[in-house]
Formats: structure tokens, sequence, C-alpha cells
């Protein structure tokens, strides 16, 4: 009989901050551009240069710090932690070991199990290192900088969670917190949000923790649930065969859903922390806490309150716009210029939800703009177009987001209420449809819903619906 | 209280600093190191106890840059150095699987 | 009369009085270099075109009155630690041996904007690491009193090159005596101020928190002139020290009266050459019969600096020197077998004996189980030097003594034993643990001929109380010329 296993769960998250520019010189974080372009003799290892602090890095770190319910450290310093890789130009990072920025945090999760507050260890401030593309033909790689120097933050959690679904819902909650303060758009496919598992098992009821891996290279909240399961079996497999856990870093290979171990004889991993001599300490007194708590923008449960008294939405439909911040950004937005609220509501939860699942994407994937759903929440609800039109014309504002009044004028989608026109159409679905009138005269009330949708069809969904069913009843009471 | 150095302590230090030692070259850092080992342990007889370690001279702190982006592109500059280089980055031998 | 034995402030005002043009003056250093350089090996790098180039565009800027510096038009040359915007810089290593800065380090910058014209780049020790010139990957440099003897280091290629009139002054750097001992060894005035007042942004960083840019010139009033033009508080540095003050040639005054000076009987002591110490008790006599107030006492902790500093420098240098590895500038390996194997190749390839000697010491008091011991200890160490200082300013405004326990020592005599070598920084290196300022001029000769220095520290940010001793002392001796200056 085997025996029962307690998984024991710790992550290191690093985020990217949305600053403007680097942690140490003024170069751009802008995503992409063509290699080493946003560089210069700071970010890429140049004899000589030397880094300034961006301000601004540390107030989003204490805007984290403070969301996170941590003690913000007021004398904290910067560390060098020095390991060579050609990602990394000076073959040292500067990153923070003794003083980090914020420490002794927590966040509450829910699960099905219930809730429970998973500790934060500390909070760091960091440098990003370049990237490494690998060449297809040559047995060589190719050296980016232009990601070097990229703020980072490093949230480390105590090891306080026990399955995937805790880390999920730790993950989810603490990107919508970062998200809402607006420190970083937290995308995991673009690497803003870097997640390493650290993780062991042991018996359940036993009191020490096992041997930890820690497991790199989690692209998505799915290979992060993956990962955890496989390593999880991984170990509980060794321990049962009466091997040992070897305290190690290992890659996670989604494709395979397997990880390799990430030793090699030249990475000792003996990092050689020492105080960085180049930067100054920074000290954070009570005013400038005071000041950063003050600038914290709205949270989710005060976002959520407001939406049910200020724009009278029901709680469900406040739950579902704030559980993410795209949602309640766009919303905001949209209702700032249609003044429609509970009507951009159901366009985001019901249509706009669809869609993103139909084509596999995530709110922060949305690329149309507030203006274009405001106009079609407008355009419908004015009765210029059908509903049945709006929809159809959303699609394209969804997928590629034209703007939807002047695609409706160009192809001639505005509802038609010309009483001539419609008259003429519902004459002729009459004619078409002997036996439906003849149902219709027999009492059955739900043959006018068939001649209805017969000239809705005719009319290309077009008509006017309410005149449709006013001139069908005139017309059928005067056969 | 000498300090000696192995061939393993020359080896790892190697491994941190990147640097590889000749056979003949050796014996002499091995020699160097211990020597300057027993040299700074005369610091041993200094009482430091309660002392704050003191990495910056003056009481400096919080030198901060504003968050605007001033500097343009900079690849011509970052390469012009590069002993080799593919593709407007820098050729390095492979590091998957090194 | 021969431009080249000129001070700066003395050529300077010829240039602007117009009887002397910036290209005469500047042709003056680069024939003077070009004669005397396959002798001496002072620079690694003499930019001929570049000068010439920059004479007559400081020759115009002047014409225009555009410029009002003491040092316009005044030929300078400039350690190879320092970076030049387009001129090669290799700190003497084989690892920077085709290096080509993008940009100017900022002293350096402040010079040129003063009107200073860039001859060249000086021999130093490799990566500033060493006391004699002589671990330069390009050769040692001599010294101009005595061709057989070496001209300190690290600045040892500065220093000669100002005492043999192969420029008229010169910039060093000094981490450890680096710009005092070679100014000392070859008979000039050197110049270490206080830590954080000249910007250290594009100076090749040896050990973060002591490194210090100087002048090295014929004498204090030059030097006074050259730090007011590199001082600056700047936002690229950001351990830049922001100074209410920085008009240091307003301490030019001959007058010490009432001035307390302290020398401390611990560098009088065991090991001290009695030439020196004679010649520096001698100008400590001078100084009192001007009116200062002289009197000996006991610094402390004096044995512990050297040890300490050895950790703390060589700790920050593997550091510092991790980013030459054959990937971005400098050396690389021809031949190798993956990543790691580029990094060691390139790596022990490039760098020398006595840089590599560091960069292992330095990672290993580092390394996991090492750092309080090592590390810590001598970063408390440093503090309770610094606070050893901090009592003997609270009774002197200067301290006295020498600059090295001895004069120059011969080619070839020191670099067999590093403890040894290391030991003829002791009066030095505790300046750069405390991050004093400290000044050192010539008071004479030992019995071989050979130049003595005599150093004056002053407290943090006091750079015109030494500045106003050292002047004090200056007039009561003339400038003795190198038998190179070719007077």
């Amino acid at each position: 009989m085997s025996k029962i296993y307690e998984t024991v769960i710790g992550l290191e998250v690093h985020v990217e901050l949305a600053t403007k520019t680097k942690i140490f010189c003024s170069c751009s974080t802008a995503f992409g551009g063509a290699p080493n372009t946003h560089t210069c003799p700071v970010c890429t290892g140049m004899p000589g240069a030397l880094p300034v602090l961006n301000r601004q890095v540390v107030e989003y770190a204490m805007a984290v710090g403070i969301a996170t319910n941590c003690k913000i450290t007021q004398y904290c310093k910067f560390d060098r932690k020095n390991y060579f890789y050609p990602d990394n130009p000076q073959n040292y990072q500067i990153s923070q070991l003794y003083l980090p920025i914020c420490r002794d945090g927590g966040i509450e999760i829910e699960t099905a199990a219930g809730k429970k507050t998973v500790g934060i260890h500390e909070i760091h401030m960091e440098e990003d290192a370049g990237k490494l593309v690998h060449d297809e033909w040559e047995d060589v790689s190719i050296v980016d900088y232009n990601r070097s120097g990229v703020p980072l933050i490093e949230i480390v959690s105590e090891p306080d969670m026990r399955s995937a679904e805790e880390v999920i819902a730790y993950l989810e909650k603490l990107r919508l917190i970062i998200q809402y303060l607006g420190a970083s758009d937290c995308k995991l496919n673009e690497g803003s949000m870097r997640a390493d598992v650290n993780l062991s098992v042991r018996e359940a009821g036993a009191k020490e923790f096992g041997t930890r891996t820690e497991m790199k290279n989690l692209n998505s909240f799915k290979a992060i649930a993956r990962a955890v399961e496989g390593e999880r079996a991984r170990q509980i497999e060794l321990l049962e065969e009466g091997k040992k856990i070897i305290q190690e870093t290992r890659r996670w290979d989604d494709n395979k859903e397997t990880s390799h171990t990430m030793r090699s004889k030249e990475d000792a991993k003996d990092y050689r922390y020492f105080p960085e001599p180049d930067l100054v300490p920074v000290v954070i007194n009570d005013e400038w806490i005071a000041e950063v708590r003050s600038r914290q923008p709205e949270m989710r449960q005060e976002k959520m309150a407001r939406y049910q008294t200020q724009y009278g939405l029901p709680a469900y439909d406040a739950g579902i716009l704030t559980g993410d911040k795209t949602f309640a950004d766009l919303f905001e937005a949209a209702v700032e210029i249609c003044g429609k609220p509970k009507k951009v509501s159901n366009w985001i939860m019901v249509e706009t939800i669809r869609l993103l699942k139909e084509n596999g994407m995530s709110p922060d994937q949305i690329q149309f703009s507030p203006e274009n759903l405001a106009k079609i929440v407008r355009l419908s609800d004015e009765g210029t177009v059908t509903n049945t039109v709006a929809k159809e014309v959303f699609e394209l504002v969804f997928l590629k987001d034209i703007d939807p009044e002047a695609y409706i004028k160009e192809h001639g989608l505005s509802t038609v209420s010309d009483e001539g026109a419609l008259r003429a159409a519902v004459e002729q679905v009459i004619r078409e449809n002997p036996q439906s009138v003849e149902d219709y005269h027999n009492g059955k009330e739900k043959a006018i819903g068939f001649l209805v949708g017969q000239t809705m069809r005719a009319m290309k969904g077009k008509a006017n619906p309410a005149m449709v069913n006013q001139l069908l009843r005139e017309l059928l009471q005067a056969i | 209280m000498a300090n000696i150095i192995s061939d393993d302590t020359i080896e790892y230090v190697g491994i941190l600093a990147k640097l590889e030692l000749k056979e003949e070259e050796k014996a002499r850092a091995k020699k160097d190191m211990s020597e300057m080992l027993d040299y700074i342990d005369k610091l041993n007889e200094l009482d430091t106890d309660g002392v704050e370690p003191m990495s910056h001279i003056f009481p400096v702190s919080n030198v901060f840059r504003e968050d605007i982006v001033t500097n343009t592109d900079g690849s011509k500059d970052t390469l012009l150095n590069a002993p080799k280089q593919k593709d407007g980055g820098f050729m390095v031998p492979k590091t998957i699987g090194s | 009369m021969n431009l080249m034995s000129m001070t700066a402030i003395e050529l300077g005002s010829k240039i602007k009085k117009r009887e002397v043009s910036v290209t005469e003056a500047v042709t003056a250093a680069l024939d003077a270099a070009e004669r005397k350089e396959p002798q001496l090996n002072s620079f690694v790098t003499i930019d001929r075109e570049g000068a010439l180039k920059h004479a007559q565009d400081v020759q115009k800027r002047l014409d225009e009155g555009q410029i009002d510096s003491p040092l316009a038009g005044v030929p300078v040359a400039v350690k190879d630690n320092l970076c030049t915007e387009g001129l090669l810089t290799t700190c003497s290593s084989k690892i920077l041996y085709n290096f080509i800065p993008t940009y100017t380090a900022q002293a350096v910058l402040q010079l040129q904007q003063a009107g200073a014209v860039v001859i060249g780049k000086t021999n130093m020790d490799e990566f500033a690491m060493g006391s004699t010139t002589e671990t330069s990957a390009f050769g040692e440099t001599k010294n101009p009193w005595n061709l057989s003897h070496v001209p300190g280091g690290s600045s040892g290629g500065s220093c000669a090159a100002v005492a043999a009139g192969e420029c008229t002054y010169a910039l060093g750097s000094d981490t450890g005596g680096s710009i005092r001992q070679p100014s000392s060894f070859c008979g000039v005035t050197g110049f270490k101020p206080t830590y954080g007042t000249v910007s250290r942004y594009g100076l090749i960083a040896y050990g973060s928190s002591l490194d210090a840019i100087g002048p090295v010139a014929k004498d204090i009033s030059d030097c006074a002139a050259i730090l007011e033009a590199i001082a600056s508080y700047d936002i690229k540095d950001s351990t830049s020290v922001r100074r209410e003050d920085y008009k240091f040639t307003s301490a030019l005054i001959d007058d010490v009266k009432g001035m307390k000076i302290g020398i401390p009987r611990d560098y009088l002591g065991e090991g001290l050459d009695d030439d020196v110490k004679n010649a520096v008790l001698k100008a400590a006599k001078r100084l009192k019969e001007k009116g200062a107030v002289v009197e000996e006492f006991d610094l402390s902790l004096v044995e512990y600096a050297i040890p300490a500093y050895y950790v703390v420098a060589c700790a920050e240098a593997s550091s510092n020197l991790a980013r030459f590895d054959g990937v971005k500038y400098g050396y690389r390996t021809k031949e190798y077998e993956g990543l790691h194997n580029m990094y060691k190749r390139s790596r022990s390839e490039g760098f020398g004996a006595e840089v590599k000697r560091r960069i292992m010491l330095g990672s290993f008091v580092l390394s996991s189980g090492y750092y309080d011991a090592y590390y810590l200890k001598a970063l408390r160490t440093k503090a309770l030097i610094k606070q050893a200082f901090d009592r003997a300013f609270e009774k002197y405004d200067v301290i006295l003594g020498p600059t090295a326990p001895a004069t120059a020592p011969k080619l070839g005599e020191s670099l067999s034993d590093p403890i040894k070598m290391y030991l003829g920084d002791i009066y030095t290196i505790s300046v750069n643990l405390a991050g004093l300022p400290a000044a050192t001029l010539p008071c004479g000769k030992d019995r071989a001929g050979l130049p003595i220095g005599l150093q004056l520290i002053g407290d943090c940010f006091q750079e015109k109380k030494i500045i106003r001793a050292a002047y004090a002392f200056e007039q009561t001796r003339n400038y003795e010329y190198s038998p190179f200056a070719e007077v």
C-alpha cells in the first residue's frame, strides 16, 4: 500500500515592471525592436559605465509590497550576484540579497478547498538579462541586449501552497493585484511574468520539508499546473523506489511534459553576493511610504462595490468585469463614452467572452478600442442596427477593431424602417407562405413568429423588427 | 595558522572566475594564495565585534534617475568592438547544451 | 625656453597671451614624447593626428573667446584606464588590446571642455594592479631619473611622462596609492581627491569603492587647477558627492601659521628607509619654521590596512573584471570548444599573472563559506581605520608622512614577492579605505639620486588644507627636473 504524500510548493515570481526606461539607464523598455537597438554602455556592460537607479522602479516595488501586505525595508541596498552567462553582459546581475525592499507579506487565495493566506517572504528589485537566439544553421547563439536591464521585481513566496490549484489561484491573485497597480502587464506568454516553482514532497503529517527542486521555463498557467503534477509524481516515484531527491534546478519541457536537470560542472551556483559599490542605499521614510500608499489605485474589492452602487450593476456582472483588469478598463472607458453601463457590461460578458473563447485568446489579448465598443452599444441601443447585425459587426470589431459606424454605413446595414419597403416585403412573405397565414387564422399565434423570421431573412436582418411585427398583424387582419 | 590551498580549490575558483591555469601556473597560484590568506588572517587579531561593516564611506543615499527615455538607437556603438557578430547581435558558442 | 619645462599654468598663460599657439604647445609635447618613448615607454598610444586636430579646434575656441580656462591648449596625457571616444583604451592589458570606447570618461570630457588637448594614453600596471608598471602587457615604463628603476605604479606612465617632459601634466587613478606612489618615485606632484569628488564614469573600474581619479603635475598649483577642472557632481556616477566648494585654487596661499600637522609615529617605524625618513622630517621642519604646529602621534591600525585593502579591492576586482569575457569587446581566444572553454581561454590568455592572482583571491574571499570571515571582516576593519582617522582629524588639519617606505626599486626586483611589493603601499592604502584626500610632493632625493615623496593627508573634503600646506612647503624649494626633462 503506497503512502500518502503532501506536496509543498513555493514560488519565485519575476515580474517586468511597466517603466518606460530600464532600471539603471535611460534606454527604452519597449518590447520588440531590432537586436541591440535599445542599448547603451550601461546595459551592455561596457568598461567604465555606471548604473543609476530609476526612481519609478522603487515606487512600483513599494506599491506591490504595500498591496501584498509586506513591510517596506526603510534602508535597502543592492548587491551583485556573480555568474557568467552571455545574456548577462557584466557577468554579474545587480539584485538584492541582504536588504530586499519588501519583506513578510502575504495574500489571501480562495480555492475549492477554501480560503488561505500564502505568505510572501520578500520582494526584491533586480535587472533582467538579455535574450539568446540559437542559430539554426551554425553551432552558435546570438546575444541581444534589448531586454538587458529591464527592471524586474522577484516575489518570493513562503512554501505555503499544497496543490497546483493553489499555485494557480496565487498567481492569478498576484497578477490581478499587479495589473490593478499598473506596475506590470503580467503577460506570461511575452515573459513579463515568469514563475519558478520550488517543490518538495513529504509524507502526510511529517514535520520536516523534503528536498526541493526548482523548476524553470514555465510559460503558461497550464504549463505550471502540468509541471507541478509532473514533478510531484517524479519525486514520489523516486522516494517509493528508495532513491534520494537531488536539490537542483530543472527545466520543464511542456511539449514532452517532462523536465531535465540544468546542472553542469561549470555552473557552481556560488554567486559570491556582495554589496554593489556603484550604487548607494535607498532610504525610504514614512512620508514616502504614505505618499505611495495614497496613490494606490482602486483595487478589485473597491471597484466591485463601486460598479454596483455607481452603475447599478448586479454583483455577478461586477465580479466578472473586475476579475480581469482589461475588462474593467474596457468597461469604464466605454461607459465613459456611451453612458450605458448595463449594456456595455452585457456586450463584454456575453459577446466578448464568447469570442475570446472561440479564438482561444486571453483578455489581455483584446485589441479593440473602447470607442468602437461604445459605438456598437449606442448603434444597437438606438435601433440604428438590429441585434443580429450588431453582433455580426461586433465580430469584426473584435477581430480587426474596425469602426462599426463607418462599416455599417458603407455596407448599408442600417435598420430599414421605410414603411413602403417593409410593406412590400411583408406582402411577399404572406403571398409565399399561405400555410402559415392559414395557421395564424386558425389561432396559431406561433405562426407569426415564423413569418417575422421570413421577413427578416428577406431583408437580410436589417428590417426594423417592431415595424415588421406591426405590419404583419395589420396585413394578416386584413386578409 | 597556515592556509593550505588544494588543487580542488584552485579548480573551483577557476570555475567561479573562469580562469584556467596551466600546470606550472597552478603551483605558483596555490603558494601565492595561501601566503596571501595567511597575511590576511592578520585581521583576526582585531576585535571587530559590534563594528558595522562599512561598504560606503559617505552616508549618501537615494540617488535616482527619472523614468524618461533619452537614449536612442545604440546598436552601432554597442557592436563596434564585438569580436564576432551576426544578425545585429553578439555571436557566442551555442549556449544550449553547454 | 623649452615649452615642456613649464608648468600647466605657465604654459596656459603663454597660450592665452598668444605668445605660444596651441599647435606649438601640442607639437612640442608630441615631439618630446616621440623622441623619448624608445627609452621610457610611458605611453601605450600617442595620438598625433587627433591631438593636432584638437589643437586647431581649441585655438579656434580660444580665438573666439569661448574658453577661459588656465588649462586651455595645454597638452595632457591620460592614463589608459580612462575611456576616450575613438581612441584605443587598453588598461595595459592584452584582453583590451583593440578596445575603442564609444564615449569619453567624464573627467577627461571636462578637461577637454576646458580646452585641454589629449596627446595620448599612458602605460600602467595591467588594470591598475601593481606598484611598478611592470605588469603592463605592453612592456614596463622606465623611471626618467634612472632607467634601471621602475617609475612606480600603477600610474607609472603618467608620472614618468610628466617627469620626463613628454606632456605638461597627466591624469592618473589611485585605488591604493597608484597616483601618489609613482609621483613620489618620479619626483612629481600627485593628488588623490576625496572619494566621489571626481566622477568615475568612464574609469575602467578596479576597486569601485576605492578608485579615485586625480592629477599628476609639476607642482601643487597645477594640481589644484586641474582638480578644479575635473571635479564635479555627476549624475552618471551614483557615488559622486555634491560638494559646496570646488574652488581649490583659492587655497594656494603661502601661510601655514597655526596649522596643526600630525606625523603618525606608525609611519616612521620599521621598514622606512633612512634617507626617506630624513627628507620627510626635514620637510616637516620647514613647515614648522613657517608657523605650523607639528607633532607626532599614534594613528594605529596601520598594519591592518593592507590585508583589509586586498580583500576589498580583489573582491570588487573579481566582479568588475568579469565583464572581460571575449563576448562584447576585446580579446577572444582563437580556438575553443563551447562557451565555458571560450570564457576560460580568453580570460586566461588575456589577463596577466598579477591580475589573475587578484581575481582568484577576490573570487575566493567572496565564495560560499568565506564571505563573513574575509569580506565582512575587511569591511569592519575599514570602519575602524576610518574611525582612527576621524580621531586624528579632530586634532590635526593635515597628516604628514612619507608616501612610500623607500624610493623606486630596480626593474624586476618587485614582482617575485607579491607581499613585499604590497607592503610598499603601507602609507597610501589606508587613505583609500577611508576615502580621504592626499597629495604627494617631491621633498628631496636619496643617496642614489632618486626622488623622495612627502605625503599630506587631509580629512574628507579638506583638500584645501592639503593644498595650502603643500603650497607653503613648495615655496621653500625649487622643482627639480629629471635628467630626461631636457631643460
